[in-house]
């Protein structure tokens, strides 16, 4: 897509550290193969202005807090990418760790299922040696729920990414982690994560975004996956950003026919962070089930847009938010469900909940739909309640103090999504990961 | 030996006094009934003393071995070793018994200091084989969907667990039926000992046939107007609340 005219001279606030100059060097620092795609990102980065408050897509958004200025890009590490392991208690090693956005470890496949053909590799590699499924995959999908300059920034600063590719009839079991995490002061980082299952095969994917440090980040990332014809991908997104991080993330989903898409977001960290994520079901059958969890404590602000967009008949959606808040927290929930005319019988469903646990903090839920198809079945809702005083007031009876009384109500409250997780190990790692977060 | 000593207690709710002066002392070891019609103030009076937040008390104490806890939020006094086992358990969704009780057991352990799982599952599944719970349980959230006898064996269960001085147990006997009624007080009478003490509410005498209390006390209007053994019981049962009404607008 061509870049559209800027008419006016772009702002340094419009751009922030993400100059001209910062983008010729970044450029410097990547090979060539990547130089085409992340020129024309960067036009268009340049030339889209920042969100306003009278943007629909960003109503209720802080946008005082969606600063561009203070970062700095292809940061190195200092460290050793080794204490990058993560919290979450899985068995399995991480199979990828970038750190600062550049590959830090790389754990081999198991064997069976490096010999069933299953990649994960590095985006660049991935561009290198599998050019035609980089090119049909990566960044493909439109950028419908505001973020379309953040986006074209993410391409055209994107050090390196995660890619995994699980040939046709292929099932692997163990689920496949990544890390990636930042540090330093005002580093900017872009993670990716690319996830192409083939016709009738199955993985789970861990994504883990999380910071070595407790500086202020910038995380800019993005996560494309596509279900080929009877595939199944359960795809889990934990961001665990440092307190002070600014955080953006932008998911995009395909999901062809008879095949079935979970994904499961959780918030526990960053300052302020925006998600969106987009379902697009292509083809009779498929299925997308959206699930999200936010623990919002503080003065952070989550803000999560969604859209299901039901393209062909007989596509199902399933979407879940659900949202604990604590202190003065904000959550926003934006979320439209779209049936094209011929997408006849489609089943969709968005719900938002949200735990209010304390008088000061704000949920924000937006549901909306817009159904062309007049044989279908769309249900959305969304609620927002206080603690049960009568629960509160039964576990405090059995000497559980308020905080911990709390902290298990609001695992009560997040056990129907965790439920849904078929992965019993990666059910109690998500509850390991929650947990944490209280203890902080 | 622990006491629980209650003095001269008054509580309310909103403007209205619902209890107006109960004097009763509880010593471990000991079973004591309070019986009455309902709405006497019988289950204000439990509920208050286990720190409902909805119950105001104006006047009087309440002691533990000669220590007033009305100071005390509830989970202390919980901790105090007070236990209310609830005529209607909340049902708390997505919260597994096990977990449930593990924070409660937890957070009587000092600072630092982590349950042992492999012990506590042990203690848990010999209490629940006691009180005929299926272990399948364990993994049940809080009282969600159980019938009437199931909850309250849970309550049961959960002050085997948690081994209170003081059990208040309001209207343990409501929705119960035979069956369910003998489990719930061969649970109770398993867990009776010199380290318990136990004040049982209910308006029926039949409960008292299964848990044999030492002491009776009839309340009405908010107070105590009648104590003895448990012979008051059957008393009470053959000749109904008016026999008392009526000697106490005589007296």
């Amino acid at each position: 897509m061509a870049a559209a005219p800027a008419l006016t001279t772009p702002s340094t606030a419009a751009v922030g550290s993400f100059t001209p100059a910062a983008f010729a060097e970044h450029l410097a620092s990547v090979p060539a193969l990547w130089h085409e795609r992340k020129r024309s990102a960067y036009a268009r980065f340049e030339a889209l202005p920042m969100p306003t408050r009278t943007d629909e897509s960003w109503r209720f958004s802080t946008i005082s807090g969606i600063k561009l200025d203070g970062y700095v890009h292809d940061q190195a590490s200092t460290r050793d990418a080794k204490a990058a392991k993560g919290a979450f208690s899985l068995a399995a090693e991480p199979t990828l760790t970038f750190v600062n956005g550049r590959l830090g470890t790389r754990n081999a496949l198991r064997d069976s299922v490096a010999a069933a053909g299953v990649v994960v590799c590095t985006l660049t590699e991935a561009a290198e040696r599998h050019p035609e499924l980089f090119r049909q995959h990566f960044m493909a999908q439109p950028q419908k729920l505001g973020s379309a300059k953040f986006a074209a920034l993410h391409e055209a600063f994107i050090a390196d990414g995660a890619f995994v590719y699980v040939p046709r009839g292929v099932q692997v079991e163990e689920p496949i982690v990544l890390i990636h995490s930042a540090e330093g002061p005002g580093t900017a980082v872009f993670p990716h994560t690319l996830v192409i299952a083939e016709e009738n095969s199955k993985v789970t994917i861990v994504d883990h975004f999380l910071s070595n440090d407790e500086f202020g980040h910038f995380a800019c990332g993005a996560n494309d996956l596509y279900a080929g014809h009877g595939a199944k991908i359960t795809y889990v997104a934990a961001q665990s950003w440092s307190m002070e991080s600014l955080s953006m993330q932008f998911n995009s989903t395909v999901v062809r026919r008879d095949a079935r898409v979970q994904s499961l977001n959780l918030h526990l960290g960053a300052k302020q962070a925006r998600h969106e994520s987009l379902s697009q079901l292509q083809a009779p059958g498929g299925f997308s089930e959206m699930l999200a969890l936010t623990v919002a404590t503080g003065a952070r602000e989550f803000d999560q847009r969604t859209l299901q967009i039901h393209q062909a008949p007989n596509t199902k959606s399933d979407l879940l938010y659900k949202n604990a808040l604590l202190d003065k927290a904000r959550t926003i929930f934006s979320g439209l469900i779209v049936v094209d005319p011929d997408a006849q019988k489609t089943d969709a469903y968005q719900s938002n909940r949200n735990l209010m646990l304390s008088e000061d903090a704000e949920s924000n839920s937006l549901p909306g739909l817009e159904i062309q198809a007049n044989d279908v079945r769309c249900t959305h809702g969304a609620t927002s309640a206080p603690i049960d005083a009568d629960q509160a007031f039964y576990l405090k009876s059995r000497g559980i103090p308020e905080k911990a009384a709390h902290e298990l109500l609001v695992f009560g409250f997040f056990e129907d999504v965790l439920s849904r997780l078929e992965n019993e190990e990666l059910h109690s790692a998500i509850r390991g990961l929650i947990r944490r977060r209280f203890g902080k | 030996m622990s006491s629980l000593e209650i003095k001269n207690l008054h509580v309310s709710t909103g403007d209205k006094e619902i209890v107006k002066g109960v004097t009763l002392t509880i010593n471990t070891g000991e079973i004591h009934a309070i019986m009455g019609p309902n709405g006497t103030g019988k289950s204000t009076m439990a509920k208050a003393i286990a720190g409902h937040p909805d119950y105001t008390i104006t006047q009087g104490d309440v002691l533990i071995d000669g220590k007033s806890i009305l100071e005390k939020e509830s989970d202390e006094r919980a901790r105090e070793g007070i236990f209310l086992a609830f005529q209607y358990p909340s049902e708390i969704p997505g919260v597994s018994i096990a977990n449930f009780l593990r924070a409660a057991l937890q957070a009587r352990m000092a600072e630092g200091e982590e349950i042992d799982a492999s012990g506590y599952y042990k203690r848990l599944y010999q209490k629940m084989d006691l009180l005929k719970i299926d272990r399948k349980f364990t993994s049940r959230s809080v009282n969600e969907g159980f019938s009437g006898g199931e909850k309250k064996r849970s309550e049961i269960l959960q002050m085997a667990m948690l081994e209170p001085k003081f059990a208040l147990m309001d209207e343990t006997d409501s929705g119960l039926d035979i069956d369910a009624l003998r489990i719930v007080s061969d649970g109770v009478n398993s867990l009776r000992g010199p380290n318990l003490g136990i004040l049982l509410i209910t308006h029926y005498q039949r409960l008292l046939s299964y848990i044999v209390p030492d002491h009776v006390h009839v309340m009405i209007d908010g107070r105590i107007v009648k104590s003895g053994d448990k012979s008051l019981a059957l008393e009470l049962e053959s000749r109904g609340y008016d026999w008392v009404k009526q000697e106490l607008a005589t007296a």
